[in-house]
């Protein structure tokens, strides 16, 4: 009896040492999950739709990137590139010829067609804004040919370049025809690009995981990359996106080698990596991102423009970007429209807000127009970090120069139904929320989509604003590029003076990347071409 | 048993009827817009109103139910509205790791907790039970993730023991599988021991002073067996119940420790899925936790015969 207890103990003790060392031995290779190979990336948030013509989502944007291609692409000295098209134009600018060139596949083999590019310029041109634009314009877009498609035009639009390269936050992607036949209010359902990454279906998990796979048979152009445009070379034979909830658990991963690329780390966590010699901390967007509260233009209080104006005067960007940000290094104070380091940078009616506000100017502005105290609502969404601080900082500087202010705490997507409310404040509508826009998605007043002024049509908030548009024409007809800035600034001051939105300032939060890559471009949407990666 | 267990088979299908019909009713009441969310910043009215027609929100309550209800009774759970997938697929992928996950706690808190209950059960009133006691309140009192980060710190990137995050199936192998599971498994475990033990140290207690036990020692039975043959089998009922409905718990509760862990678990599926208002997911995900709670007080019931003889169905 007691042998046979010595020997069950035995035998217990014997598979406890086995599963050890079993475990220790597997424990070795934990770290390697990122392989030579791959390349894991954690993204700014879960990929959970894939048609990036159906949404404006950054993240399914940067999907659109890894898969499909554009005709045209912007580099970083905001010039129009040739991309997979080259084009000319006619001497009347109505002509817009394009031309495809060699080598360009799907990812199942097809070579890519003028035909399957109509298709795909149709159907992005159905949900884009600048797109509806253009096709306003738009007599015909025909093929000439397997290569070759031509725009005629109704009359002179000197932006159609600019249109088609657009880098966010709708690109004009191309997809085969039978793909983008796709009615544009559909998702579709088959992914198929012609870009440097093939998608790989079948380890697509919606929220969690995908996956792309070097496209062998993807010709890149010869020039250098220079933000979206160029060659777009890529060097690892696999990229694996896993998305983290919880920012803690993505920079615990990033300092232990299990993953390689963490697109947006949060500010406040940056201090646990900046020391660290084994990664790069740096700033990939060179624009960064535009923080804003928009108004309410059809109900009271903000349909007064004395009050919008008591509004703007009352906050100031310094004290947003301290609580939102808090590093000094990672924000600029900035009150262009268009943001700033564009072309059509300009300050003009900025300096309450870029100084330290005006609340005694907001008191006699609120005086002035008779403000009888109707509560200002203001959405607040308290479960995204990027959007949670400005509207507290906003209600105690509207409340310091005397508005009724009702924050109403909610969830982000609550925010995102709310908004596009036009009912009335006590039915549910809203007074003011903020948001946050990439700065190639505001930079011109062809994009900017808080400056028009389209009323129900136009962006949440709807301000109808016949000078708004009319300068927005002026804009579009602007033959030079003094005459295209001198009309910008025009907008920048007319916009301020209107509080057609309240720009609260930029922020550029860095990337961080163990030192076993070597590459990562610098653009103003992360892109994974170009970045070579070594063994630990 | 067989009559009995059938029974409470019938019995699930109206309460499963009920969730359902709540749950879709109370997910419209919710605010919330999926086609907003998919149109994203720029839609205009307009193709908000298209986005919602392709997606079949525009029709009438009574409709969507019945369309809904009628791919349920195929056994269809629908389609994600956000990612275009079926809904079953999405939950079966997301399964695996909570229940291999819930099962692996379950082992864990059984085999530390019901040691420690019936040790201190066992000296009473000594710094033993003082000490299991102690460890108890701290288990029920630190939240998960404080537990969950301090693990984290010491195994993962103090002495580089495990991973820091993750999951790997246990199809690909035992070693892989616990390396990424041991963490999240001891932090979730931390307050089922506390719970488990102390259940089991209260049943225990009280059947320490029956006849029966009497019985056994004065029969000469070394104290082992008088405990862990007589007196915890006696006490097992309301540990049993302890232990299964822990188990529904953490399959439907472990979301905090799923996001610090980064394991791609029903409770990430289902917090997603809320924050995008994502009903068809909601529903399959709310259907699925009602069938395991059914389920696993059916298995909780007809263990019962099996720890005391006296029950019978």
């Amino acid at each position: 009896m007691q042998i046979t207890n010595n020997s069950k103990s035995g035998s217990f003790r014997g598979m406890l040492a086995a599963a050890c060392i079993a475990l220790s031995a597997s424990v070795t290779g934990f770290a390697a999950d990122a392989s030579a190979n791959t390349l894991v990336a954690v993204p700014h948030s879960g990929l959970r739709i894939l048609d990036p013509i159906i949404t404006t989502a950054h993240i399914v944007r940067n999907h659109g990137y890894m898969i499909y291609d554009t005709l045209l692409a912007l580099d970083a000295d905001f010039k129009v590139q040739p991309q997979m098209a080259s084009y000319t134009v006619s001497d009347d600018g109505l002509t817009y010829t394009f031309i495809l060139r060699d080598g360009l596949k799907w990812h199942d083999g097809a070579p890519v067609t003028a035909e399957d590019c109509i298709a795909s310029i149709e159907r992005w041109g159905k949900r884009d804004t600048s797109g509806q634009v253009l096709f306003d314009k738009l007599e015909s877009l025909t093929a000439n040919g397997e290569k070759e498609f031509v725009f005629k035009l109704k009359e002179p639009f000197s932006y159609l370049p600019e249109t088609l390269a657009k880098p966010s936050s709708v690109v004009p992607f191309m997809m085969p025809k039978r793909i983008a036949a796709t009615p544009a209010d559909t998702a579709i359902t088959e992914f198929i690009g012609s870009g440097p990454f093939r998608f790989v279906t079948e380890e697509y998990q919606p929220g969690v995981k995908s996956v792309y796979e070097k496209f062998a048979d993807y010709v890149p152009r010869s020039e250098a990359p220079s933000w979206l445009a160029g060659g777009k070379v890529v060097k690892v034979d696999r990229v694996e996106w896993t998305a983290m909830p919880d920012a803690q658990t993505a920079m615990n991963a990033i300092q232990s080698g299990e993953i390689d690329y963490l697109e947006a780390p949060p500010i406040d966590l940056l201090p646990l990596v900046e020391g660290n010699d084994e990664l790069t901390v740096k700033r990939l967007s060179p624009l960064g991102s535009q923080t804003m509260g928009r108004m309410n233009f059809l109900y009271p209080p903000f349909d007064n423009k004395k009050i919008r104006q008591a509004a703007l005067k009352a906050m100031n960007q310094k004290d947003v970007l301290d609580a939102f940000i808090g590093n000094p290094e990672y924000y600029t104070i900035c009150g262009a429209f268009f943001g700033c380091g564009t072309p059509f940078e300009s300050s003009a009616g900025s300096e309450s807000l870029t100084g330290s506000g005006d609340v005694e100017g907001a008191k006699a502005l609120l005086k002035e127009a008779g403000y009888d105290g109707t509560p200002v609502v203001i959405l607040q969404p308290t479960d995204v970090t990027t959007t949670k601080a400005q509207p507290v900082v906003a209600a105690n500087a509207l409340r310091a120069a005397g508005f009724t202010v009702e924050l109403q705490p909610m969830d982000w997507q609550t925010v995102v139904t709310r908004r596009a409310s036009q009912k009335p404040i006590a039915e549910g509508g809203w007074n003011m929320f903020f948001t946050n826009w990439i700065v190639p998605e505001i930079m011109t007043p062809l994009n900017n989509p808080m400056l028009n002024g389209r009323g129900k049509n136009g962006f949440f908030g709807w301000a109808t604003d016949e000078k708004m548009e009319a300068l927005r024409a002026k804009y579009i007809a602007a033959k030079t590029a003094q005459e295209q800035k001198a009309a910008a600034d025009e907008l920048q001051a007319h916009a301020m003076d209107e509080v057609s939105y309240v720009p609260l300032g930029q922020y550029n939060v860095p990337s961080v990347w163990r030192n076993v890559l070597t590459g990562p471009l610098e653009s103003p949407v992360p892109v994974f071409w170009n970045i070579e990666k070594t063994e630990d | 048993m067989l009559v009995y267990t059938f029974r409470r088979i019938l019995a699930a299908v109206p309460v499963l009827l009920t969730v359902a019909v709540f749950v879709f009713l109370l997910l419209r009441l919710t605010p919330g817009d999926p086609a907003a969310i998919i149109a994203g910043d720029m839609a205009t009215p307009e193709q908000l109103e298209r986005i919602r027609t392709s997606l079949g929100l525009d029709k009438p309550i009574v409709v969507q139910f019945f369309s809904w209800f009628w791919l349920l009774m195929q056994g269809d759970l629908g389609t994600s509205l956000i990612s275009n997938t079926p809904v079953s697929g999405m939950i079966a992928k997301h399964i695996e790791p909570t229940i291999s996950l819930a099962l692996l706690t379950i082992v864990l808190s059984v085999a530390i907790a019901v040691p420690l209950g019936v040790l201190a059960a066992w000296r009473h009133g000594t710094w033993i039970d003082y000490t299991v006691m102690t460890i108890s309140v701290v288990g029920f009192s630190v939240p998960v993730f404080v537990i969950g980060y301090i693990l984290i710190q010491f195994f993962a990137i103090d002495l580089k023991w495990f991973p820091v995050q993750g999951f790997r199936s246990i199809t690909r192998g035992i070693g892989p599988f616990l390396e990424r599971a041991v963490l999240p498994s001891l932090t979730l475990a931390s307050i089922y021991v506390a719970l488990i033990a102390r259940m089991t140290r209260a049943s225990v207690l009280e059947v320490l002073g029956e006849d029966y036990v009497r019985t056994a020692r004065a029969k000469g039975l070394k104290e082992k067996t008088v405990l862990f043959r007589h007196a915890l089998r006696n006490a097992a009922v309301p540990v049993l119940t302890i232990i299964g409905t822990g188990f529904a718990l953490l399959i439907t509760g472990v979301v905090v420790t799923e996001s610090i862990f980064n394991i791609p678990g029903i409770g990430r599926l289902t917090v997603d899925a809320i924050l995008a208002r994502d009903y068809p997911v909601i529903q399959g995900m709310i259907l699925l936790t009602s069938g395991i709670y059914v389920l696993v007080n059916l298995i909780i019931d007809l263990s019962y015969s099996f720890f005391d003889p006296r029950i019978r169905y």
